[in-house]
């Protein structure tokens, strides 16, 4: 063995003494060694699936799987770019452009010196305050040209990214409108006392009660997710706490692990309380390194008051402590079944359901996943009780939603309504100027037109994990659904044909009409791949890639049509260009060499 | 099986198929629709085709092609198949999604060809006009011209190929449903 590989090995050591050797912190402990090394390489992978007792390959696939690891070095300093369309409306490719040629690096290509390397990254979630950008996954906001020099500046100088000015780290939270949840004080503790004091049964009942439905998107039950978990045969029961927003458009649930910690963990813990669990896990995403150390902190002054640990509130049996997992860059692991796999340290591919979490979660054993926000709402339960709860809101959507306005308003940012707000009030109260549409709940979601500005948010009428994307009437709607065609492609997790090859064509003939090669025979296309990926994905990701894109067919056609070429149909290719090198090896250029795309 | 036979005064249909980047096994699946030829030759006249060994398809019906598109005369035939007939059936996996050909794509096929013609033999790349340039990579046609029909398999049955023959004919929509529909 050689010295390098010997003091690799000493390095790496170190980390999976850090993790306890265990595989299935595979992903945290992928992500320490690249943050150390600046890639996964081949020998580390090696010595880890060695010590790890994990064959080669699953190593491997775990790497390759996330985005934010890597098998070759990445610049020093790896600047990533979040590409929402967020950023584009706000102008996020002419400072790319302009970082790109003052650094002299081109897209994902690393620079000679290895210093820097510069890509695109979907999106981080600061919408609001955007265009966005991670610095060796610390998240730096409102970019402008300015700042851009400023940062060429302190990269060309080595200096290291802990030591760059503060300013440049600001995250606002940006709450715009606070109701029950973000406009009331809290006092850590006061929410598990009134649990505790009820007891549990009389807690889980008045969940029940108030009929709460899950903040992340699908709008199931709490109350019977938490029973269903507690009544699950299984050797010990976990909790989840899901902060993976990858939903472009969507920050709320930065907004609460940032300012209101304390309720989140407090809710993970009414939940153990009720389920009987004794570890709670944090999944948060990637894009979110910023709040690790905040929240590990938080942790740690809520075990100091023995809000956590042992015997919590002096309760005999109520042992709960939480442990914060890193997510590294995939969008699909916001599904609660890819979510797990990814707790376990493998790629994050959704499960074949059922079985669901609350019987054959992490590691197999009953597991709650809830959303932030629903975390949050469950302390309320436990203060108010769930008559009051349900006083607030609609019918079918009990209590209070907090929306992530951004694009084109005066003031994007976190609202906070009663269920049943009609989307013509959040355009008002945020300022929308002169809106063409508003795209709700993410890419994933659907597509609203001035027509539809008088219907509801609520389960009954607009569902939404929270993303509220404005586009004002000079926005070319096609361009938002090109954007979300190729986040599909990239955030495919590949396991499905479907969704795998599906939302590659779906971004290639989108590409295809932005050149102005499109016909009507690609538009028809789109519907019929739409179709199928809608019908025969493995999970969500594939069932709604197409949705966007049908929706802006549907309501914004002429965003299209003025694309199309007023032909039946043009290649795919360029043909004579797809000959060139074929014409170069023989030396031949005579006409029988040469074609025309439209002959 | 067919009873409603065509009677004389029934115009028959005219069909031109090629083999591009394929191996003729569609064609050979074609062949196997076995004693059901006689009854095709009822209804069917054959222009340009390997069965009639006519070079230049002038106006027909339907155009069959097998296997994908790999060089420019595959474009040049394609094109001239496509602008005579009314009907276009991409058959088999090769046209639809390149096939096995495409297994080529991921290397540069100006290696490929250095490789087989120089370093082996010590030879040089043709350059003979005559011979077809090739694209960088395969193609399905549906890439290089309007597909109205796409009939998996590879090669789609016999049966498939009938099946689907007769409902075009006889102006049905054609359908081809399990067994017969598969991509192996």
């Amino acid at each position: 063995m050689t010295t390098t590989q010997t003091g690799l090995g000493t390095y790496l050591e170190r980390i999976l003494k850090r993790h306890g050797r265990d595989s299935g912190r595979l992903v945290q402990i992928l992500r320490d060694v690249q943050a150390e090394f600046g890639r996964v390489s081949a020998e580390a992978m090696a010595i880890l699936a060695e010590r790890l007792s994990l064959p080669i390959g699953d190593v491997e696939s775990t790497r390759d799987f996330y985005s934010f690891l890597t098998s070759e070095p990445t610049g020093t300093y790896r600047i990533l770019f979040s590409d929402n369309i967020t950023d584009r409306m706000l102008g996020n490719q002419a400072i790319f452009d302009h970082m790109a040629r003052r650094l002299g690096v081109s897209r994902g290509v690393v620079s000679a010196d290895g210093l820097a390397s510069l890509d695109y990254t979907s999106c981080t979630g600061m919408c609001d305050q955007g265009p966005a950008i991670l610095v060796n996954g610390m998240a730096i906001t409102s970019m402008t040209l300015r700042r851009a020099d400023q940062i060429c500046e302190l990269v060309r100088s080595r200096v290291p990214v802990a030591e760059w000015p503060n300013e440049f780290f600001r995250v606002d939270h940006n709450i715009r409108r606070a109701d029950m949840l973000l406009g009331t004080d809290f006092t850590p503790g006061s929410a598990l006392r009134a649990a505790v004091a009820m007891g549990r049964e009389a807690y889980l009942a008045e969940v029940k009660r108030s009929n709460i439905r899950g903040r992340g998107g699908a709008g199931f039950t709490t109350g019977v997710k938490w029973e269903a978990a507690r009544n699950a045969r299984g050797d010990a029961r976990y909790v989840v706490c899901n902060a993976d927003e990858g939903e472009p458009g969507t920050f709320k649930d930065r907004v609460l692990m940032q300012f209101y910690p304390e309720r989140v963990f407090e809710g993970m813990a009414l939940a153990a309380y009720v389920v009987g669990a004794k570890l709670g896990l944090v999944y948060l995403r990637g894009e979110y390194l910023y709040l690790k150390a905040p929240l590990e902190e938080k942790l740690s002054e809520l075990r100091a008051a023995r809000l956590l640990g042992d015997s919590i509130l002096g309760v005999d049996g109520f042992d709960f402590d939480i442990e914060i997992h890193m997510g590294a860059g995939a969008y699909i692991c916001g599904e609660e079944t890819a979510l797990i796999e990814s707790l376990e340290g493998k790629p994050g591919r959704p499960r074949i359901r059922p079985p669901f979490p609350v019987s054959f979660g992490y590691r197999g054993q009953p597991t709650v996943v809830n959303n932030v926000e629903t975390l949050c709402k469950a302390t309320e339960i436990a203060l108010h009780g769930g008559a009051w709860y349900e006083g607030f809101g609609t019918k079918q959507s009990t209590g209070t939603k907090i929306l992530s306005v951004s694009g084109d308003v005066e003031r994007p940012g976190i609202y906070e309504y009663p269920f049943g707000v009609r989307i013509s009030q959040v355009l008002d109260d945020a300022g929308a100027k002169n809106p063409k549409a508003v795209q709700i709940s993410g890419a994933a979601g659907q597509c609203l037109t001035t027509r539809e500005f008088g219907r509801r948010i609520a389960f009954e009428d607009v569902p939404t994990a929270g993303a509220f994307m404005v586009f004002a009437d000079h926005r070319d709607m096609f361009e938002v659904a090109r954007n979300f065609a190729h986040f599909f492609q990239h955030e495919s997790c590949g396991f499905c044909t479907p969704c795998r090859v599906g939302t590659r064509i779906q971004a290639g003939i989108m590409d295809k009409i932005a050149a102005g090669h499109g016909t009507q025979y690609e538009m028809n296309e789109l519907q019929h791949l739409r179709e199928v990926m809608r019908t025969a994905s493995h999970c969500g990701l594939g069932q709604t890639a197409g949705g966007a894109i049908a929706d802006t067919i549907a309501k914004f056609r002429e965003d299209y049509e003025k694309r199309l070429a007023r032909k039946d149909f043009e290649p795919a290719f360029d043909l004579d260009a797809a000959l060139a090198r074929a014409r170069e090896i023989t030396g031949r250029d005579d006409a029988d060499s040469r074609m025309l795309s439209d002959a | 099986m067919l009873h409603a036979a065509a009677t004389p005064a029934r115009k028959k249909v005219r069909i031109a198929t090629t083999s591009l980047s394929g191996c003729f096994g569609c064609h050979m699946s074609l062949l196997d629709i076995d004693e059901r030829l006689l009854e095709l030759v009822d209804l069917v006249e054959f222009d340009r085709s390997p069965i009639t060994d006519i070079k230049h398809c002038g106006p027909c019906d339907v155009a069959i092609v097998e296997g994908g598109v790999c060089n420019a005369e595959n474009v040049h035939v394609l094109r001239e198949l496509r602008a005579n007939a009314k009907v276009l059936v991409a058959l088999g996996a090769c046209a639809i999604n390149g096939g096995l050909p495409a297994q080529r794509n991921h290397l540069d096929v100006g290696d490929c060809l250095t490789r087989v013609y120089c370093d082996r033999t010590g030879g040089e790349v043709p350059d003979d006009p005559e011979l077809p340039l090739l694209l960088d990579k395969v193609h399905p046609i549906n890439e290089v011209v309007r597909v109205d029909y796409f009939v998996p398999g590879c090669p789609p049955s016999g049966d498939a190929i009938w099946k689907y023959l007769t409902d075009l004919i006889f102006g049905r929509m054609p359908r081809l449903e399990h067994p017969m529909l598969r991509f192996d």
